[in-house]
């Protein structure tokens, strides 16, 4: 089921969720197997910063109803330490490379994408406007007039694909308009729904960082809602993802008008999901498997 | 069981002698479950894994019934391997489970014959002594409560290396307290907060009295227990000079780094995570052993 996303041939339609596979990581638990049977069939990075962040206080996860809240905080080793340590490593993986970033400003954003681009590990960056645990994340994807000016100022700065990530937090079709009409190549969506939960022992909110967002199957709905809406809406490719443990939910997205799926949560539950996903999915298509 | 614990011996291994786990998760036979005091004991047979190194810990989720209540467990849980045992080309695992939770309290239901998803062996091991401190050659084992199930497999790779090794488990009451079949045939001491077993008191009463003696200098203490044990433990072991290894917890949704989920504060400021970086953890590498959401 090989497919192309924005210019990118890819193997088959399943990548990962932008922070949820840690390909560096799963090298130290698995080995070369990893790479031998890689689940998707190219690699978002998690989302790279200016500077190094630790992230936020502990507890960061709290399990609900078929679903999972995470406070994470986006910790990383910010732009410098990502290019020098983990960027020649993520270029040796058997599948193209997307790098997630994430600024504060206009001035950050083109630090970012001028420092990523460059490289010729990376085939594509994707901007992440939509993560609920950073304040100013959500403000530019909550708002048209920010996300197209972030791509006025961004846009000049490479010629690679530059995929815009929505929040579900705001409703998501004048933004995605807005980013296509500032020259994005592709949109994702959808990240991760605002939420919290309290602890049980009565001391308030569990999580460390207050709040947090919520992914997983039950966000799926809604995603297929969003995505639907969005794909309707432009004519550039989305990327589709919430919720996504099988290859009938994946194929209900591309029904929806998304190019490619995302798998994110299910990745906790086996690490292997993403080649399952994407076998099922050839499967529906009556395919021979593209494993 | 022969050759260096904490290395295995089938497998690829990492350069800190970790087995490393096959990627992706399987369908284990449940071949019992039978009570050992409050907790529960079941064993599965993993076609495909490795021996497990002592501390490694595996994600499990039951095949079937698993979210029947209300959405919950949705998550894989974290369990440390209590014991194994290579029967021809595949591993026989111990787990010991305290139920707590819908998660816990599905798998205290497990029948045989069912079949149950495990993922693993994950995380650091333990190391022996020697590795710990040059020229150092015993051990000191405290376990509280159901922290007692990564040193049941410990004590018998220690003593299959002939490492002297001395237990002691701590308890809080009748009701939580079980595992004790593991650690048949050992140097044992117990104690329990409300002592219907040993020592009446806490665990780290018995250890604070056997750091007193000479001995504790070529000893490396290995922990595993409630955080505030840990901390207590912790605290002991830097007052006394003595090094440890704590197996902690934290919550866990991916086991393998995925989520940065399971993060634990270190004493050079920022995280660690505990599923890769741990969750055996040198006492002196930590701010604290009382991490939030890690235990209870
Ligand atoms: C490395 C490691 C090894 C472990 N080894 C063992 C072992 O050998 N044996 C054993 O019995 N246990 C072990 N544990 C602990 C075990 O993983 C937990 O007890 C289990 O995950 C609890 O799941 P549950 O569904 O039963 O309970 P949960 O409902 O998840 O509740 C457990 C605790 O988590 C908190 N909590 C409650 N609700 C939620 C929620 N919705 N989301 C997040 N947190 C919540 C509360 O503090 C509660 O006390 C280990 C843990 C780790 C990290
Ligand atoms: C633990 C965790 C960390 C995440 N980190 C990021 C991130 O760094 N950047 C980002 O754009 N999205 C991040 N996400 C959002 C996912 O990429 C995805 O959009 C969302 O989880 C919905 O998909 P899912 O339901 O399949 O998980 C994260 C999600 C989770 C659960
Ligand atoms: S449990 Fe997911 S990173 Fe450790």
């Amino acid at each position: 089921m090989a497919t192309d996303l924005c210019g990118i041939e890819l193997a088959h339609p399943v990548v990962n969720g932008s922070g949820t596979f840690d390909a560096i990581a799963a090298q130290r638990a698995f080995g070369d197997a990893l790479l031998e049977r890689f689940p998707f069939s190219a690699f978002v990075s998690k989302t790279i910063t200016p500077e190094p962040r630790s992230g936020n206080p502990p507890p960061r996860l709290w399990e609900t109803p078929s679903g999972l809240i995470n406070s994470i905080g986006l910790p990383n080793k910010g732009l410098d330490g990502f290019l020098a340590e983990d960027l020649p490593r993520l270029g040796e993986l058997p599948v193209p490379l997307v790098v997630s970033v994430m600024g504060t400003s206009h001035d950050q954003f083109r630090r970012l994408v001028s420092g990523v681009a460059e490289r010729e590990e990376v085939a594509a960056l994707e901007l992440n406007v939509s993560c609920p645990n950073v304040e100013s994340g959500t403000i530019v994807g909550e708002s048209p007039d920010e996300t197209r000016s972030l791509l006025d100022a961004v846009r000049p700065l490479t010629d690679k694909p530059l995929i815009v990530k929505l929040t579900p937090n705001a409703p998501p079709v004048p933004v995605a308009i807005a980013a296509e009409s500032g020259g994005a190549d592709a949109i994702s969506l959808i990240n991760t729904l605002r939420a919290t939960a309290m602890d049980p022992g009565g001391a308030g909110p569990w999580l460390g960082g207050g709040s947090g967002g919520l992914s997983g199957p039950a966000v799926r709905a809604i995603a297929l809602l969003q995505v639907s809406e969005v794909a309707a809406a432009v004519s550039i490719a989305v990327v589709g993802m919430g919720g996504v443990a099988s290859g009938g939910d994946a194929a209900d997205l591309l029904e929806a008008g998304a190019a490619v799926v995302a798998v994110g949560t299910e990745s906790f539950r086996d690490p292997a999901a993403g080649r399952r996903i994407a076998s099922e999915l050839s499967a529906r298509f009556g395919l021979s498997s593209s494993g | 069981m022969s050759g260096k614990p904490g290395i295995a011996e089938q497998g690829p291994t990492l350069d800190d002698g970790r087995p490393l786990a096959p990627f992706g998760r399987r369908a284990c036979r449940v071949t019992r479950n039978i009570a050992s005091g409050g907790y529960r004991i079941f064993s599965a047979v993993d076609p495909e894994g490795p021996d497990p190194a002592a501390g490694q810990f595996y994600m499990l989720a039951a095949e079937s019934g698993w979210a029947a209540e209300d959405g919950r467990p949705y998550l894989a849980r974290a369990f440390s391997v209590a014991d194994s045992d290579p029967e021809g080309d595949r591993v026989r695992l111990d787990f010991l489970v305290q139920g707590v939770g819908p998660g816990t309290g599905r798998l205290c239901s497990l029948q045989e014959g069912e079949r149950l998803w495990v993922h693993g062996p994950l995380g650091r091991p333990f190391g022996v002594p020697r590795e710990a401190v040059p020229g150092a050659h015993g051990a000191i084992l405290v376990g509280g409560g159901i922290g007692i199930a990564p040193l049941a497999l410990w004590r018998r790779r220690l003593a299959a290396a002939g490492v002297p090794t001395r237990v002691l488990l701590g308890f809080r009451d009748r009701e939580r307290s079980g595992g004790l079949d593991l650690f048949r045939c050992s140097e044992l001491k117990v104690a329990s907060e409300d002592g219907h077993q040993g020592h009446r008191g806490y665990v780290t009463e018995l250890l604070e009295v056997m750091l007193r003696g000479d001995d504790a200098d070529g000893a490396v203490v290995y922990a595993c227990g409630p955080p505030a044990m840990l901390e207590a433990v912790r605290l002991l072991c830097a007052e006394r000079g003595v090094a440890c290894e704590l197996a902690m917890e934290a919550p866990m949704a991916c086991g393998f780094g995925a989520c940065f989920g399971c993060a634990v504060p270190l004493a050079e400021g920022g995280y660690m995570r505990l599923c890769v970086d741990g969750p055996v953890v040198r006492g002196a590498d930590l701010a604290t052993a009382l991490v939030p959401g890690g235990g209870h």
